[in-house]
C-alpha cells in the first residue's frame, strides 16, 4: 500500500528551484534511501514532506489524505516525524526530558498531560533502544556529538510515527556507532516506514530496500540498491564513476 | 533523583507561605503593610514570569493586564457596587480574555517585534484610560471607599485581613507557578523557549501553547491588579503605565527568570532597596534604571537562576 | 477664523513638527539600520538636548541668538558624548543582543530621566527664540522662527544624506550595516563605526530638540512623544531608508499636527500607537522580525 505520494512537488528559493516537480511514492513498511550530491535538494524535499516549509507547487498525500496544506504540527499528529540534519535537541534539558517531550503529546489525552509513570516508561524505553538509558539524567547539551545524534533518533522513536524521516543521521558518527545504528534502523522499520537520507553508501546499500537518487531537485533514478549501483547516470552524477 | 527534587521543591514552596503567615504576628505595622503590598506585586511578577521566564516571551506590556484587573474590580465596585469576590472573579476573566485578544495579534510576531507590539498595545490601553478620564479620573485616580471593599463579610481595609488576603493570593499564584513548572504543559513551554522550531516538529501547536500561557499570565496579573484595588483602595492610571510593565520585568530579572520563587524574591529586594534609598534621596528611578542595566550586563540569570546553576539544580 | 485659514495654520504647525520629527526619527533609524538594535532611550537623548539647550542659553545670557547658537553647538556634542559612553559601557558589552539592548536602554531611559529631574527640576522652562519676527499672512501672523526650523531641519537632513551617500565614513557605515563580519574583514573599524553611529543618532535627536525648545519649552518628561512618534516613523517608513524615514516623518508629523488640532490629541495618540502595533503584526518579518531562518 502507498503510504506517501507526491505529485509535481516543487520549491523555489528566489531564482533557484531546489525541488523541481518531484513525483514520489513510498510504500508502507519499506526502508527507502534518499541520496544525491550536496545541494541536490534532499533536505528541502523532506522539509516539504514534514511541513517545515511550504511547497511552491504540487501535492502531498499521506495515508490517503491530502496533507499539502496541513501545518507541520498536525502532520506530526498524523504520524510524520522528522529528525533534523543539524542536531537540534533541547540542550539545557535532560536527555530524558527531551524524549518525554517527544512522547507526551502522543500519550496525553488532555491538557493535564499524560500519566507521569507511563510517560517515564515510554521515554526510558526509547532511550534504551538507542542505548542512552544510562545518560537519561544528564543535560542533553553535555552529551557527545554521537550521543546527541542518537538522542535525536530516540526522540523520533518516542513519537511512534508511521513514517520516520532521518536526515543524515550517521553524519559524524564513529564506525562502531554506525554499526549500532544500522541495527537500530532495522528495529525501527518493524513498526514504521523509514525514509533515510544518507551519505554513507555502505549504510544505504545495507539498509534500504529501494533507493531514490535526487539531483538538482529532480529524481534521477530509482530502484533497488543493486540497480542503483549499476545505473550509469547515477555513477556519472554521484558515485564519481 | 527526580522524586527527591520534587519533594524538596514542594516543601520549599510550602515553607515560604508558612513563614509569611508566621511573620504577620511579629512584624511592626510599617513592614506589615509593606509585605502585603510586596505579596500582591510579587503575584503580578509571578504572572509575568509565566510568559517571560517559562515561555521566553519578553513582553513589555503587562501593565495592561495588571490594569485590566485593577480597573475591572475598581470600576465595578465604584460604579456598580459589585462586591470584592465577584469583582475578583470578573477581573480574572477580563485579564485572561484581554491577554488572549492581545495574544492573537501580538503572538504573530517574535523577539523585538513582540516587545514593541506589546509595548504599543499597553500604551494604547494606558492612553484609553485618559481618554475616558471622566470615569477613570486619569492619573489622579480614585479611591475605592472602605465600605465597598469587603470579602465574605470581612473588611479588606483592616490590616490583618488585608495581609491574610494578600497571602492567600500569593500562595495561590505560587501554586499555579509550581504546577506549571512541574507539568508537561510547562515542559512544552520551556521547549518553546529553547527551540521553537524543534518543538513544532515534535507536533506541538506552538501558537496555541503561547496563547494559553499568555492568557494564564494575563489572568494571574489581573488577579494581582484586582487585589491591589481591593486591598489598598486606590485605582489610578499610573498603575497601568509603562512603568508597571517594566517593574515585573525588573523583579523577575532580579529574582531569577523561570524560577518559582524568583519573582517574590526580586519584588521584595527591589521594594526594600527603593524603600531604603528613599531615606536618602527621592531619585529612586536611578535605582530602577541602574538595576536594569546591571542585571542584563552582569547578572542575567538573577539570584535564584544563578543559585540553581551553581549549587541547587533541583530548584524549580 | 474660517476653515481654510484654520487648515493652513494646522498644516504649518504640522510641518514644523514633521521637520523636527524627521531629524529625531532619522537618528533612531540610523541606529537600527546600522547596529540592528532598538534604542528605547532615544527620546531621552532628545529631552537631554532640550535641557542642555536651556542651560547653555541661560549661561550665555547675552543676546538670545547668541545663546541659541551656542546651544545648537554644545547640546548635540554633549548628548553625543553621553551616547558614546553608554554605547561603550553597555551596548558593546551586551554584544548588541537585540532583546538585552532594549532592556538596558530602558534602564538608561530611567537614569537619564532621573538625572534631568534631579538637576533641572520638574518645571518646564522656555528658551527665547533667536529671531523675533512674524510673517504677516492675510488671516494671521506666523512666527518666522518656525519657518527657520523647517529650513534648518531640511538643511541638516541634506547634510546627513551627503555624509551617508558621498563620504568614506558613510561608505563604512553602509558596509557595516550590510554585513558586520565582512566589514571587519575589510579592516573597517566596526566598533568605532558602531560607537559613532550611536552618538550620531543621539545627536540628531538633540539637534531636533534644540530647534523645538524655543517653541515648546524644556521639560524632563518631554522625551516620550518623540520616542513614540519616531518609532511610528521608523516602522512605517522602512528601516535605515533615509527617503522612507523623511517621507513617513512628513506624513506622520503632518497628520499628527492636523489631527491634534481637530481632534483630541489623546485619541490621535491612541490611533498612532495601535497603527504601529498593527503594522508590525501584519509585517512581522519585514522590519524587526528577521531573526529566524
Ligand atoms: N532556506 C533556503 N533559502 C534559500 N536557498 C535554500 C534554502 N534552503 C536550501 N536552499 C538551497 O536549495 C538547494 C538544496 O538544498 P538542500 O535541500 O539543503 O540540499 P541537500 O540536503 O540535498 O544537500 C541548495 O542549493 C541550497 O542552497
Ligand atoms: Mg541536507
Amino acid at each position: 500500500m502507498t503510504l506517501l505520494e507526491t505529485e509535481g512537488l516543487s520549491r523555489r528559493f528566489g531564482g533557484l528551484t531546489a525541488v523541481d516537480g518531484v513525483a514520489f511514492q513510498l510504500a508502507e513498511g519499506e526502508i527507502r534511501g534518499l541520496i544525491g550530491p550536496n545541494g541536490a535538494g534532499k533536505t528541502t524535499f523532506v522539509s516539504l514532506l514534514s511541513g517545515r516549509i511550504r511547497p511552491s507547487a504540487g501535492r502531498i498525500r499521506f495515508a490517503g489524505e491530502d496533507v499539502t496544506m496541513l501545518p507541520a504540527h498536525k502532520r506530526v499528529g498524523r504520524g510524520i516525524a522528522y529528525t533534523f540534519q543539524i542536531t537540534s535537541i533541547f540542550a539545557r534539558m535532560t536527555a530524558l526530558d527531551n524524549v518525554k517531550l517527544a512522547a507526551q503529546r502522543r500519550l496525553a489525552h488532555s491538557w493535564a498531560g499524560p500519566d507521569s509513570e507511563r510517560l517515564e516508561a515510554a521515554a526510558m524505553d526509547a532511550l534504551a533502544r538507542v542505548g542512552l538509558a544510562a545518560r537519561a539524567g544528564g543535560l542533553a547539551g553535555t552529551l557527545s556529538y554521537g550521543h546527541q545524534r542518537l538522542l535525536e533518533v530516540a526522540m523520533g522513536l518516542a513519537m511512534a510515527p508511521r513514517l520516520l524521516m532521518l536526515d543524515e543521521p550517521t553524519q559524524g558518527l564513529s564506525d562502531e556507532e554506525i554499526a549500532g545504528f544500522v541495527g537500530l534502523v532495522r528495529g525501527i522499520a518493524r513498526d514504521a516506514t523509514v525514509l533515510l537520507i544518507e551519505h554513507n553508501m555502505r549504510v544505504v546499500m545495507e539498509l534500504a530496500s529501494r533507493i531514490t537518487v535526487l539531483e538538482r531537485g529532480r529524481i534521477l533514478a530509482e530502484g533497488t540498491p543493486a540497480e542503483i549501483r549499476r545505473d550509469e547516470a547515477v555513477q556519472r552524477a554521484y558515485l564519481g564513476g | 533523583m527526580t522524586a527527591g527534587g520534587l519533594d524538596r521543591a514542594a516543601l520549599l514552596h510550602l515553607a515560604v507561605p508558612a513563614l509569611l503567615f508566621a511573620l504577620q504576628f511579629v512584624l511592626p505595622d510599617y513592614h506589615h503593610v509593606n509585605l502585603a503590598r510586596v505579596m500582591v506585586l510579587a503575584s503580578f511578577a509571578a504572572g509575568y514570569n509565566i510568559v517571560f521566564g517559562y515561555t521566553g516571551l519578553l513582553s513589555l506590556g503587562h501593565a495592561m493586564f495588571f490594569g485590566a484587573g485593577l480597573y475591572t474590580a475598581g470600576l465595578l465596585a465604584q460604579y456598580a457596587g459589585v462586591a470584592a469576590a465577584p469583582g475578583f472573579v470578573l477581573a480574572i476573566l477580563a485579564g485572561a480574555l484581554f491577554a488572549a485578544l492581545v495574544g492573537i495579534l501580538a503572538l504573530r510576531t517574535s523577539g523585538v517585534s513582540f516587545m514593541i507590539v506589546t509595548l504599543m498595545f499597553a500604551q494604547a490601553a494606558y492612553l484609553a484610560l485618559h481618554y475616558f478620564g471622566d470615569y477613570t479620573r486619569s492619573d489622579e485616580g480614585f479611591v475605592v471607599p472602605a465600605e465597598l471593599r469587603r470579602l465574605f463579610g470581612l473588611a479588606l481595609a483592616d490590616p490583618a485581613t488585608r495581609y491574610f488576603t494578600a497571602l492567600a493570593l500569593f500562595t495561590g499564584t505560587l501554586a499555579v507557578c509550581h504546577a506549571v513548572a512541574r507539568s508537561s504543559f510547562g515542559r512544552v513551554l520551556a521547549a518553546i523557549r529553547e527551540n521553537e522550531e524543534r518543538t513544532r516538529m515534535l507536533g506541538y501547536d506552538v501558537f496555541a501553547y503561547k496563547l494559553v500561557a499568555l492568557a494564564l499570565s494575563g489572568a494571574v496579573s489581573a488577579a494581582a491588579g484586582a487585589a491591589y484595588a481591593m486591598l489598598f483602595g486606590y485605582v489610578g492610571a499610573g498603575l497601568a503605565s509603562i512603568q508597571y510593565s517594566i517593574y515585573p520585568l525588573l523583579w523577575v530579572l532580579m529574582g531569577g527568570a523561570a524560577t518559582v520563587l524568583g519573582p517574590f524574591l526580586g519584588t521584595l529586594a527591589m521594594f526594600y532597596l527603593v524603600d531604603t534609598a528613599s531615606g536618602f534621596t527621592s531619585a529612586y528611578l536611578f535605582l530602577v534604571g541602574l538595576a536594569l542595566i546591571a542585571l542584563v550586563l552582569f547578572f542575567p540569570k538573577g539570584v535564584l537562576g544563578t543559585l540553581r546553576e551553581r549549587a541547587l539544580p533541583w530548584l524549580p | 477664523m474660517d476653515f481654510g485659514p484654520y487648515l493652513l495654520l494646522a498644516t504649518m504647525e504640522g510641518a514644523v513638527g514633521a521637520a523636527v520629527l524627521a531629524l529625531t526619527a532619522l537618528g533612531l533609524s540610523l541606529v537600527f539600520g546600522v547596529m540592528r538594535v532598538v534604542n528605547v532611550a532615544h527620546g531621552e537623548f532628545f529631552m537631554l538636548g532640550a535641557v542642555i539647550a536651556w542651560w547653555v542659553a541661560h549661561l550665555v545670557g547675552a543676546h538670545p541668538a547668541l545663546g541659541f547658537l551656542a546651544a545648537l553647538v554644545v547640546a548635540p556634542i554633549m548628548v553625543g558624548l553621553v551616547a558614546a559612553v553608554a554605547e561603550r559601557l553597555v551596548l558593546r558589552r551586551l554584544g548588541y543582543d537585540p532583546e538585552a539592548t532594549i532592556v538596558a536602554t530602558i534602564g538608561l531611559l530611567y537614569v537619564i530621566q532621573q538625572a534631568a529631574l534631579s538637576t533641572f527640576g520638574p518645571d518646564a522652562r522656555p528658551v527665547e527664540p533667536p529671531v523675533d519676527f512674524r510673517i504677516l499672512l492675510p488671516w494671521f501672523g506666523y512666527s518666522g522662527y518656525k519657518l527657520l526650523v523647517i529650513a534648518a531641519a531640511a538643511a541638516l537632513m541634506l547634510c546627513v544624506w551627503w555624509v551617508l551617500a558621498r563620504t568614506r565614513v558613510g561608505l563604512m557605515m553602509r558596509a557595516t550595516r550590510f554585513d558586520r563580519e565582512t566589514a571587519r574583514a575589510f579592516a573597517i573599524p566596526v566598533d568605532r563605526v558602531y560607537g559613532g553611529v550611536f552618538a550620531l543618532g543621539a545627536m540628531l535627536a538633540a539637534v531636533g530638540a534644540v530647534l523645538i525648545v524655543p517653541i515648546q519649552q524644556a521639560h524632563y518628561l518631554m522625551g516620550h512623544d518623540p520616542l513614540l512618534l519616531s518609532f511610528i516613523v521608523v516602522i512605517i517608513g522602512g528601516l535605515g531608508s533615509l527617503r522612507g524615514t523623511v517621507l513617513a516623518a512628513l506624513v506622520i508629523g503632518m497628520s499628527d499636527g492636523v489631527i491634534s488640532v481637530f481632534f483630541s490629541p489623546t485619541l490621535a495618540k491612541i490611533l498612532a500607537t495601535l497603527l504601529v502595533a498593527i503594522v508590525l503584526v501584519i509585517r512581522p518579518t519585514g522590519l524587526f522580525g528577521a531573526r529566524a531562518a
